[in-house]
């Protein structure tokens, strides 16, 4: 029998291990994992690369992981958020490494991990800094840039809905990286608020199948983001 | 009774207030287009477009039909635009993941973007994501991707910077967000194509000289509105 449904976050990210590479969805803290955000510090796992669209607010879920010496490289968009001193303090010390991409460049390098297409030309960033030092190629007169696909080891993600084969609904503007970061890590750990039975969800409306899911936990209402920065919480 | 010196008057601000150049932007989208809107003065747009004119506002985080802020209580923080506001979605909106959405953007189905700028040059190339300061925090975000893709790029800016430095200039200084990519300029003192003979000015606003306008522009300006009347 199929169930990919674990008891705790903590059980889901035990083996997440030093060294490893995680993708962590969210787009500021709109999808953002803060369960299994929480239970991977709690872990304690360092020398991690995370891929991530920001670098989290205050001193909760990503930013937190970030304080506590956990990463030793972002490749992000924009690590910069309203609220967001951690990282700007490590990279101007030094502490931390960052790798900035495109946002588009991100997804596609995400996307393209996950389908199994080593790497492929864009039209984003030629000309500037971002496109310094990359392959060039001219394809029907316009010049683009090889960008590699990104695989990880895990993704930690937020979803609405699943069922024990691990399909997926997502919330609104919450679903932003959550299915390719889902297709692109060997385990995908996903939070969700609702388990159904198989068939609870309808087939047309399921956005990730669960062949990209490797393990499903519920957390029926978890935090938010920006009231815990707006009240000033610190985690661990 | 002594009376208070009197303070210096502030120099009225002259030309176009930001709603002016929103609304100008705005007259220029057409029916039917799907528009992207960056952060900032770009995202008054929304609130000018004519009567009796339909256009679906994409934002990059992954929502087709971005409708207005919703009340004061009604916020969701699942159901927000790039800037991360709070936002809200009209009947008939779409939402689709970030791979998706920049298919959308870097494949061309976007028709217009609006963003803001650090500076534009003579030929169109663009820079508004780094001042290159050596101690700033890179950060890019879409930028690059927007104007890479998106068919036309409208930018809407104060023509000078806060010290009066101007914006539009002979060559960028900042680092560029992308080569030869914009195509009309819309500031407080003026409407500015980018056009292969350079920049073509199509309209000057109310209380402001050519000579003024060129004198607060740092590349080479053509006029264009003697041709427009002449058409006309």
């Amino acid at each position: 029998m199929i169930n990919k449904r674990v008891g705790s976050a903590a059980e889901a990210v035990a083996d997440i291990h030093d060294g490893a590479t995680v993708m962590i969805g969210g787009f500021g803290e709109a999808g953002s994992p803060i369960e299994l955000i929480h239970a991977l510090i709690d872990r304690g796992s360092r020398d991690l690369t995370v891929v991530s669209n920001n670098t989290g607010s205050g001193h909760v879920g990503l930013a937190a992981l970030i304080e506590n010496k956990q990463v030793r490289k972002m490749i992000c968009s924009f690590p910069r958020t309203a609220n967001s001193t951690v990282f700007p303090e490590l990279y101007r010390a030094g502490n931390i490494e960052l790798e900035l991409v495109p946002q588009g460049t991100l997804a596609e390098r995400i996307r393209a991990g996950g389908a199994g297409i080593p790497a492929f030309y864009t039209p984003t960033a030629v000309g500037t800094q971002l496109g310094e030092g990359k392959e060039h190629r001219n394809f029907n007169g316009t010049e683009y840039v090889l960008e590699h696909g990104l695989r990880a080891d895990f993704a930690l993600v937020m979803a609405n809905l699943a069922d024990r084969y691990g399909n997926l609904t997502f919330n609104k503007t919450a679903r932003n990286f959550g299915p390719i970061m889902c297709m692109a890590a060997r385990t995908s750990i996903v939070q969700v608020r609702e388990m159904r039975e198989p068939g609870g969800i309808d087939p047309e409306a399921i956005v990730t199948p669960g062949i990209f899911v490797k393990r499903v936990v519920v957390i029926p209402e978890p935090a938010q983001e920006s009231q815990l920065v707006r009240e000033g919480a610190c985690y661990p | 009774m002594t009376t208070a010196p009197a303070k210096p008057a502030k120099p009225a601000a002259i030309g176009w207030t930001r709603d002016d150049m929103a609304r100008l932007a705005a007259l220029d989208i057409p029916d039917g287009s799907y528009v992207n809107l960056g952060i900032g003065i770009p995202e008054l747009v929304a609130q000018h477009v004519p009567a009796g004119r339909e256009i679906i506002l994409h934002t990059e985080n992954g929502l087709l039909g971005v409708g207005p802020a919703p009340a004061a209580g009604q916020e969701d923080p699942e159901l927000i635009n790039a800037g991360k506001k709070p936002v809200t979605a009209i009947p008939g909106a779409a939402f689709f993941h970030h791979a998706d959405s920049f298919s959308m953007i870097r494949g061309g189905h976007i028709d217009i973007c609006v963003l803001g700028a650090f500076q534009v040059a003579g030929n169109g190339d663009l820079a508004n994501w780094s001042t290159g300061e050596p101690d700033a925090i890179p950060a890019v975000g879409g930028a690059m991707d927007l104007v890479a893709g998106v068919k036309t790029v409208f930018i809407l800016t104060e023509h000078n910077t806060k010290s009066g430095a101007p914006k539009i200039v002979g060559k960028c200084t900042y680092p560029l967000t992308g080569l030869r990519v914009v195509g009309r300029i819309y500031t407080n003192l003026a409407v500015i194509d980018v056009r292969p003979e350079g920049l073509v000015v199509t309209a000057v606003a109310p209380g402001v000289s050519w000579e003024d306008l060129a004198a607060k522009t740092g590349a080479p300006l053509i006029d264009g509105r003697a041709k427009l009347q002449a058409k006309a």
